[in-house]
């Protein structure tokens, strides 16, 4: 069952070596293409990934309130353990999750009808809508949330939601979850639609033909399939909530996520603490990393 | 998939109900601009065009659509060039370390932004660079390359290989060969990497806030500045439908090219 999915990238795997042969392919030629691009992610990116790291455990000078580069574990040890920071932490991963969650409820049978149910001519126009938005502005999209959840106060009448439905959360922790979930859903969108649209129907026929109603097929064969193209989904949303600040700030009301402690450190000013706390999502980022890549979502990014 | 009908009507509904979800508020805005109150609650007062008739007169909005549209251009084109070369390196040459290299190219967008953000802005602050309009570029230009990258190599995966072997054993040089065959395939591709890395770029906030010094507002930076402030907000509603307006079409535009069959 797995070898029939896999046909299909093999294919394009043997055309790439194929790719190769009829011209010079030199070393030469190799780098000329790669060092450009590989100076650039390596030394710009990778580099000042490594330099975050070690500047964690700098001190900050008693007099100027400048780093030095005298080495203190102090920075990392005040952002681990220190009972504030930690919770602030377990919740920026626990407003990931959820919006993580939300996604994937919502591009779920999306999804499925798009790549299943839908006519060969509105499944494009129908991708193409929902991916979209993806390219209109993170900014001016949470901008629009706010303009939906505002909930009125004694200054102002309330905003769409409370007019229409005559409920809104306000704005705090559930209202940064919902934004969250509205600006990151293409994300999840894409790959299940993706993997949805490589499934062969025949394993879909014969789990029918076997028997199984349409729920126990979803759950059976199609949501087993379905796992690394989720997990690829999550990496987006969840990498993207958990570093996010700017939601918090449009929509989030007095809550507070990781991103606007390593803010206020930065802004204090205080770079090796702010670094010692951006170990935490690099830290959190590399773990779900490790997982999901496990569940085969590197295949499908 | 056999569905009932009750099923396949729920799938449906469910589709549907995402995309009024996804453009409601997007369309919220653009009425809530032409609202003759200065706020952003519903419903609105009353029509008017006057914020559209005024925004290009608050200077700072000006200015920071002016800096954002540059930053974006310039972004876009290092993205291309180092975006198309990264591709043909993967497509077209087997080496050690081509994995991790790709990883490499994915790891600026899976990672949080403001870690990419901290890290840049500790490496520029360190070693005595000024922030400001350079170190901008450069933080975004970082993760706008996967942008062009994945679309470059995409459609280099879809070009049949004997196109480039039968215009070498026609006599074409390398160099003809990438003119004459090999560009005319791709260019779409490059067109819509570039577009979405612009768009990309026009958009981003973290990286940019931590990356700019006090010199440089984007158009981003000043929704985000000005939200909260009431006599800016109608301004504020104006330039983000204005971005809407804009940037639908071309990110439509881009799709067209980026899945346009080249052969």
């Amino acid at each position: 069952m797995g070898e029939r999915l896999e046909q299909a990238p093999r294919v394009a795997e043997s055309n790439r070596v194929n790719a190769g042969r009829g011209r010079p392919r030199s070393a030469f030629a190799l780098w000329g293409l790669l060092s450009a691009p590989l100076a650039w992610l390596l030394v710009v990116y990778v580099g000042s990934l490594a330099l975050l790291v070690v500047s964690a455990f700098f001190k900050l000078d008693d007099f100027t309130g400048k780093p030095t580069t005298d080495l203190t574990g102090s920075n990392l040890v005040e952002a681990f353990t220190q009972s504030e920071y930690v919770s602030l932490v377990a919740r920026s991963v626990a407003v990931a999750i959820a919006a993580t969650v939300i996604c994937f409820l919502l591009a779920m049978p999306t999804a499925l009808y798009i790549a299943r149910l839908a006519s060969r001519r509105t499944r494009r126009g129908l991708v193409v809508a929902l991916i979209l938005p993806l390219w209109t502005g993170y900014l001016v999209k949470a901008f629009a949330l706010r303009a939906v959840l505002e909930p009125g106060s004694e200054y102002g009448e309330g905003g769409f939601m409370k007019n229409l439905v005559g409920w809104s959360p306000g704005f705090g922790y559930t209202a940064v979850v919902l934004t969250l979930a509205y600006l990151w859903f293409p994300y999840m969108l894409l790959p299940i639609y993706a993997g949805l649209e490589r499934m062969p129907s025949s394993l879909l026929d014969a789990s029918a033909d076997l028997g199984a109603g349409s729920l126990r097929t979803f759950r059976l064969v199609m949501l087993p399939l379905l796992i690394p193209s989720i997990a690829a989904g999550s990496i987006f949303t969840f990498s993207l909530s958990l570093g996010d600040y700017i939601t918090v700030k449009i929509v989030g009301g007095t809550a507070q996520l990781i991103g606007n402690i390593i803010e206020r450190a930065l802004l204090a000013p205080n770079q090796p603490l702010a670094a010692a706390f951006t170990l935490w999502p690099m830290l959190i980022m590399v773990a779900y990393l490790a997982v999901m890549g496990r569940a085969g979502a590197f295949k499908n990014l | 998939m056999q569905l009932s009908p009750l099923a396949r009507l729920a799938l449906r509904l469910c589709t549907y109900a995402v995309i009024v979800i996804v453009y409601l508020p997007l369309a919220l805005i653009f009425v809530l601009s032409f609202n003759s109150a200065r706020s952003i609650a519903w419903p609105p007062v009353g029509f008017s065009t006057r914020w559209w008739a005024g925004f290009l007169e608050v200077e700072s909005a000006r200015d920071a659509l002016f800096s954002s549209t540059r930053l974006a251009f310039v972004a876009m084109v290092i993205a291309i060039l180092l975006g198309s070369m990264l591709s043909f390196a993967l497509q077209r040459h087997e080496f050690y370390g081509k994995n991790a290299i790709s990883f490499l190219a994915v790891l600026p967008i899976a990672l949080p932004g403001i870690v990419t953000g901290v890290a840049l802005r500790n490496t520029f602050v360190r070693f005595g660079w000024d922030l400001g309009f350079l170190s901008v570029v450069a933080g975004h230009a970082t993760f706008c390359i996967v942008v062009a990258h994945n679309n470059v190599i995409a459609r280099l995966r879809r070009i049949a290989p004997h196109l480039r072997e039968a215009s070498a054993d026609l006599g074409a040089t390398p160099s003809q060969t990438f003119r004459l065959v090999t560009w005319p395939l791709i260019r779409s591709a490059v067109a819509a990497g570039g577009i979405l890395a612009f768009a990309l770029s026009f958009d981003e906030v973290v990286v940019t806030t931590f990356t700019a010094g006090a010199g440089v507002q984007t158009l981003p930076q000043w929704i985000l500045n000005n939200f909260s402030r009431p006599n800016v907000l109608p301004y504020v509603t104006v330039m983000a439908t204005l971005v809407l307006v804009v940037s639908l079409p071309i990110a439509w535009l881009a799709q067209r090219l980026g899945d346009s069959n080249p052969e």
